[in-house]
């Protein structure tokens, strides 16, 4: 006789979440007392979810395209030197945005990705930065940050402020988290400013602490259920300057990196759970 | 005629020295932000162009210091002066659209078109209704707002300020700033005044 | 042919613990896209596992089961069991991958 035991993980669009919770009967009680509740729904639901995390295709496409030669130099990106030499990834994630003599830069991990592709490869800086996100180029740009991230898995986040333009690239990032604009007069502090904050049902963390930093920081890039797509943090901070209401940030410009320095510098010491898994 | 150009040279003159004033540091973070964004949909450059206000709210440790409390005071009453009072003076709408327009979070981003219907996304950051359980906690709740606070005038005009520019009254406010910038028309903000405040509405059971 | 598949397959005490992902939008036929069109269905329609040359599992999938789908079952095997999970989908494209039993 056969042992079969099930355990399909129906991965669907949960959109109205909480609609789940209602059907699965949860009771209402006062609104703090609820809330506890939802949120430890939410933390069990996440448990469960945590298994197969498909940002694992992403890095099996990202190990294939790190190796394959492409581009008009008909190159591969095993040269590429992340900042802890050619062709090491293992940990190099975890100490991103760093500067690059090279590049007499700071740069994050999609930035050098970019210079990589283009110096080693040969291929167009502005089509990577034109490219829709999660077609073509930047597809390609998802695969190798899934790729890169999970090599950083566990690592502790240890990144410099030794250079001079480290230090300055922290401070124009600070000063960009907290520069108010759009409509809607929001920064980036308006709501990732303050503790045990939320919107609607979905907790905030505080980037500007160690652990709400380490918390937002580290579990981005990530697999998004809700969208069923893998998320860099180039198109995460894209996203949240559209809920800003501001106009378009481009893609792998020094203010997006600025605004990584100030979050990465901030979860120094914390650990990398790159790549996460998101409602 | 000569000394009033010459005057106004004077003056242009002075204008422009607290451009030279500015630190290396502050120009090339003008520099970043300028080179950092394009315009997109609606969305436009324009928007990181800051009023007084919100320069003076992207500054953390200004916001805490004696001057700053002075300036934050200055701050108030500049966005009182400009909030206008409904021209067709009704104060409450009707609730049922309150609702609606409180749960709608859309409009005003670059995938939003020009004629998009703008949303107030109040539940983002309130309870309002405690049947909607999911609700943010940026702000603070309203359950029950027009049953503790009645229906006075003063208590009247005091909700639709709010409402219309909320910097008003705090001049660092989380909130935006709906009559201010046009996200919402009269109709829609007399509707969410309705859902406060109207004595049927479901938030003052 | 489909996108690679991921699978890992531990045995621990006569018990072989198979985790698979799938890569497939899964469409599932209900959705509308920008202009309000129906985006058609395509979804994976059938899935088989073998372990050593037998079957021991099958599953018909339906609309309802969601992009890039995560399996997870269990059989009686043992370590260096070969297993080859095989899907069809309603487009008649197909995907086979093998994986070693740890």
């Amino acid at each position: 006789m056969r042992q079969l035991s099930l355990n399909l993980m129906m991965l669907k669009k949960l959109k109205p979440l909480f609609g789940i919770l209602l059907a699965s009967g949860v009771v209402l009680f006062a609104s703090t007392g609820f809330a506890q509740s939802t949120a430890d729904e939410i933390a069990k639901y996440r448990q469960m979810i945590a298994d197969g995390n498909p940002s694992e295709l992403y890095e099996d496409a990202g190990a294939e395209l790190w190796k394959k030669p492409a581009g008009p130099k008909n190159a591969s990106l095993e040269k590429c030197n992340l900042g802890l030499g050619p062709g090491v990834i293992k940990g190099a994630a975890a100490q991103l945005p760093r500067y690059f003599a090279d590049t007499n830069k700071v740069q994050d991990l999609e930035s050098r990705l970019i210079t990589c592709m283009s110096t080693l490869q040969g291929i167009s800086v502005q089509e990577i930065v034109d490219a829709p996100f999660q077609k073509g180029l930047k597809k390609d740009m998802d695969a190798l940050v899934a790729y890169v991230v999970t090599a950083s898995k566990d690592q502790k986040i240890k990144v410099s402020m030794r250079h001079p333009k480290e230090k300055e690239a922290y401070e124009l990032g600070k000063r960009a988290f907290y520069y108010e604009g759009g409509p809607m007069d929001f920064s980036c502090a308006t709501c990732h400013g303050s503790n045990g904050k939320r919107i609607r049902l979905q907790d905030l963390p505080n980037l500007t602490t160690q652990a709400g930093a380490e918390a937002g920081w580290g579990s981005w890039p990530a697999y998004r259920v809700s969208s069923g797509q893998f998320w860099t943090m180039g198109l995460r901070l894209n996203d949240c300057y559209r809920q800003q209401r501001f106009p378009f940030p481009i893609y792998g410009s020094d203010l997006l990196t600025a605004v990584s320095m100030f979050m990465a510098v901030n979860a120094n010491g914390g650990t990398m759970q790159t790549p996460g898994l998101k409602r | 005629m000569k000394i009033k150009l010459l005057l106004s040279a004077a003056f242009l003159g002075a204008l422009s020295f607290p451009a030279l004033a500015q630190s290396s540091f502050d120009v090339k973070f003008q520099k970043m932000m300028s080179e950092g964004f394009k315009a997109e949909g609606i969305a436009g450059l324009d928007r990181i162009k800051q009023d007084e206000t919100q320069k003076f709210c992207s500054d953390p440790k200004l916001i805490n210091t004696k001057q700053g409390a002075a300036k934050a005071i200055e701050i108030q009453k500049l966005n009182m002066a400009t909030i206008v009072q409904p021209t067709d003076g009704k104060y409450i709408g009707d609730w049922k659209n309150g609702e609606a327009i409180a749960q709608s979070g859309r409009g005003s981003t670059w995938t939003d078109k020009p004629d998009t219907v703008n949303g107030g996304g109040c539940y983002n950051c309130h309870e309002i209704d405690k049947k909607e359980i999911s609700y943010g906690n940026l702000g603070p709740s309203l359950w029950n707002y027009g049953k503790n606070r009645g229906n006075s005038k003063e208590m009247l005009v005091y909700t639709w300020n709010r409402i219309n520019n909320s910097k008003a009254y705090n001049a660092c406010s989380n909130m935006p700033r709906f009559g201010h910038f046009k996200l919402l028309t009269q109709e829609q903000m007399q509707d969410l005044m309705a859902l406060l405040l109207d004595p049927q509405s479901p938030v003052n059971q | 042919m489909g996108d690679p598949m991921r699978i890992r397959a531990a045995e621990s005490n006569g018990v072989v613990d198979v985790k698979i992902l799938m890569k497939h939008d899964m469409e599932s036929g209900q959705r509308k896209d920008a202009s309000g069109k129906l985006i058609p269905a395509w979804f994976i329609s059938t899935v088989s596992v073998n372990a050593q040359g037998k079957e021991v599992f099958s599953a018909d999938f339906g609309s309802a089961i969601s992009k890039d789908p995560f399996l997870n079952f269990k059989y009686k095997g043992s370590k260096g069991d070969k297993l080859v999970v095989s899907w069809v989908d309603t487009k008649g494209d197909k995907r086979s991958d093998e994986a070693t039993v740890s």
